[in-house]
């Protein structure tokens, strides 16, 4: 590293680090990051900022005063309508809702698309179209009829049922995904393992999954981020006890008695997201690798 | 060990007939080659012999059993694919005891199987590793080990040298043939290279468009091909073909060409050939030697193209329009543009009809 990083001047000499054209590169990447970090850096600042700094009505200015103070109120105190113990309520109703839908929608996933990929199912052709098809049905369409679904076996407003519904839209996605990563996997490896004598559901758990980690990876981010990302199927299904964080946060961001306490509602904001950004910062990587992964032949 | 008997098998894939009314027996300990150009069916074949792919009609017994339909696992038998096919999650000892656990077999039996089959195909410092840690050689091993450690009755190789280079095919050939050996179990190998097929067979099974051509000893086979298309797939440089005609002169057969007139009255004709039958000469580039021109021999031609071997050489012969190709002495001298002489030993000659193309 430090060897290659002496000799590179020497080697790159014909080539100007800094022409013009670098320049103008660099500008244009730099006003966009300056444009697109600008929100959060005001986000950041304003909910560190006591109000009487924020009435000042300076913007950009840094804080101050910075105190934890509004975070510590969005967490445990600010008030959802008529309950006042902050959006940490929403927060574990969140986790409790996405954990069990990613875990259950990814399993289901792979399962369909390792049978669709190795065993010759009938209508497995139609059946996949019609799953597919359901992926581009915009989700309005089917509240109504899901809502009475729900509702006539009783899961309505509960959080096997919230559970539920996300689970079944995840599964076109989840089942197009793992479907073609098993497209890529040499068809003679299960062979193999049907001489061997493996059945359908010991090819599937010690063969296929240890092998889809990659994917499974990538099936995880995005199931994460949706299922925390989303207000509109939270809002509707999951009933009073168990609301999201995202609902959650529009109520502390609505309920307003006297004075709008932007700061509350900054850190609020910023605590609801920062779980789909640690997600996104952490397995970027992770996230190009599987998609690649699956995109390549083996 | 067991004996393999396929009857009237067809098999049909969405819609296209690949093999139609196939019948083919093995011999308990024999090493059968089904040998081919790619599409044959060969793999096809090999592949309804595993329960891999369900037949459309017919009969399949291995060791006197029916298992026409049964599931793969319950066939006995073992089998090792082109691309390996190792389980990439699992180190090389777990790839191996994979099969035996499923089956239920004691701890300690499984231990002396993986143990037996890592000594003979020398894994044992490997046993630890998983299949990416691997070369190419050493994961067909392992393949060949995880048909091993099933105690199969039938092994069944479906082109397993293709994937390999040139050194380690020749390494590994020649250790598929120590391991039939000592094993003397019954193996089907599917392959389209004709060297693996000459020394590595019992028999071999010459297949195109999902028939058997010819199923003989790999001496039979190459010496007494049935047809031009078996002379043609054996041997490299293959087969001389040269066109003519059969004419009697005082009773004694001649083939008569272009190119050269040659005394077959010693031929071992299946039939008497009518006169005059149009018909082609099949002869083996080593069977053609050559001579100064001028010398009373069977032809003369100019040579074209010399490819030097190292052991040997091919020369490449312009006889009237007619290319053949020559197996001579390293030591001999052939330069191009040259003419030169060429005998023919009768004895060793193929002829066929050129209408039905087979063996006269």
């Amino acid at each position: 590293m430090s060897a290659s990083a002496i000799k590179a001047p020497n080697r790159r000499s014909a080539r100007p680090r800094f022409s013009p054209a670098r320049l103008g590169v660099y500008a244009l990447l730099v006003s966009a990051a300056v444009f697109f970090l600008l929100p959060l850096y005001v986000m950041v600042t304003t909910s560190l900022k006591p109000m009487d700094e924020i009435r000042l009505g300076q913007l950009f200015a840094f804080p101050l005063h910075p105190t934890f103070a509004p975070w510590i109120e969005a967490w445990s105190t600010a008030c959802t309508g008529l309950e006042c113990r902050g959006i940490q309520v929403g927060f574990w109703n969140s986790v409790k809702i996405a954990v069990p839908s990613t875990i259950a929608s990814i399993f289901l996933g792979a399962l369909n698309g390792y049978a669709l990929s190795f065993w010759r199912v009938k209508w497995a052709a139609p059946l996949f179209g019609v799953l597919m098809f359901g992926a581009f049905v915009p989700y309005q369409v089917m509240m109504y009829p899901l809502v009475r679904t729900l509702a006539t076996v009783g899961l309505f407003g509960t959080l096997p049922g919230i559970v539920l519904i996300h689970t079944v839209f995840g599964m076109p996605v989840m089942t197009l995904l793992f479907r073609n990563y098993y497209a890529s996997v040499p068809v003679e490896l299960f062979k193999a393992a049907r001489i061997d004598g493996g059945g359908f559901w010991r090819i599937f758990l010690q063969l296929m999954l240890p092998m889809s980690l990659p994917i499974i990876a990538v099936a995880v981010i995005m199931q994460m981020t949706n299922i925390w990302n989303d207000f509109l199927l939270g809002l509707v299904f999951a009933g009073r006890e168990n609301l999201p964080m995202t609902v959650q946060l529009n109520n502390v961001i609505n309920t307003t008695t006297g004075e709008r306490l932007y700061n509350v509602n900054m850190a609020s904001t910023i605590l609801t997201s920062l779980l789909p950004l640690t997600v996104y910062l952490i397995s970027g990587r992770w996230f190009v690798r599987g998609i690649a992964a699956g995109a390549v032949k083996g | 060990m067991s004996n393999v008997t396929i009857e009237n098998l067809d098999i049909r894939l969405s819609g296209v007939s690949i093999i139609s009314q196939l019948n083919l027996s093995v011999q308990s300990g024999e090493f059968l080659v089904l040998l081919g150009p790619s599409g044959c069916g060969k793999s096809t074949l090999l592949h309804s012999i595993a329960g891999l792919i369900d037949v459309s009609d017919g009969r399949l017994e291995i060791g006197g059993t029916d298992v026409t339909w049964a599931d793969p696992k319950d066939r006995g038998i073992g089998m090792v694919f082109q691309s390996y096919a190792l389980y990439p999650t699992m180190t090389v000892e777990k790839n191996l005891s994979f099969g035996p656990r499923i089956a239920g077999v004691a701890k300690a039996e499984i231990a002396r199987r993986v143990e037996r089959a890592a000594s003979m195909l020398h894994l044992t410092e490997l046993l630890g590793r998983k299949p990416a840690q691997l070369s190419g050689g050493q994961r067909q091993r392992v393949a060949i080990g995880r048909a091993l450690v099933r105690e199969a009755g039938v092994f069944l190789f479906d082109e397993p040298l293709s994937n390999l280079d040139a050194k380690l095919r020749s390494e590994l050939r020649r250790e598929l043939k120590q391991l039939h050996q000592q094993l003397g179990a019954t193996m089907i190998y599917v392959t389209h290279d004709q060297v693996e097929a000459m020394t590595l067979a019992t028999r071999i099974a010459v297949m195109k468009a999902g028939q058997i051509q010819q199923i003989d000893t790999p001496a039979a086979v190459y010496a007494r091909p049935v047809n031009m298309f078996v002379a043609g797939f054996l041997g490299a440089p293959s087969m001389n073909f040269i066109e003519g005609r059969i004419e009697c002169v005082n009773g004694a057969a001649h083939f008569v060409s272009p190119t050269l007139l040659l005394d077959v009255s010693s031929y071992p004709f299946a039939n008497p050939p009518q006169n005059n039958l149009p018909s082609v000469l099949g002869v083996r580039p080593e069977h053609i030697t050559l001579a100064p021109p001028g010398t009373d021999r069977a032809g003369h031609a100019t040579v074209s193209l010399v490819e030097p071997m190292g052991a040997n050489q091919v020369v490449w012969l312009d006889a009237q329009g007619v290319s053949l190709a020559v197996d001579a002495d390293a030591q001999f001298v052939a330069p191009p543009d040259r003419k030169i002489a060429f005998a023919i030993a009768p004895a060793q000659v193929s002829l066929f009809d050129l209408q039905s193309q087979m063996r006269l």
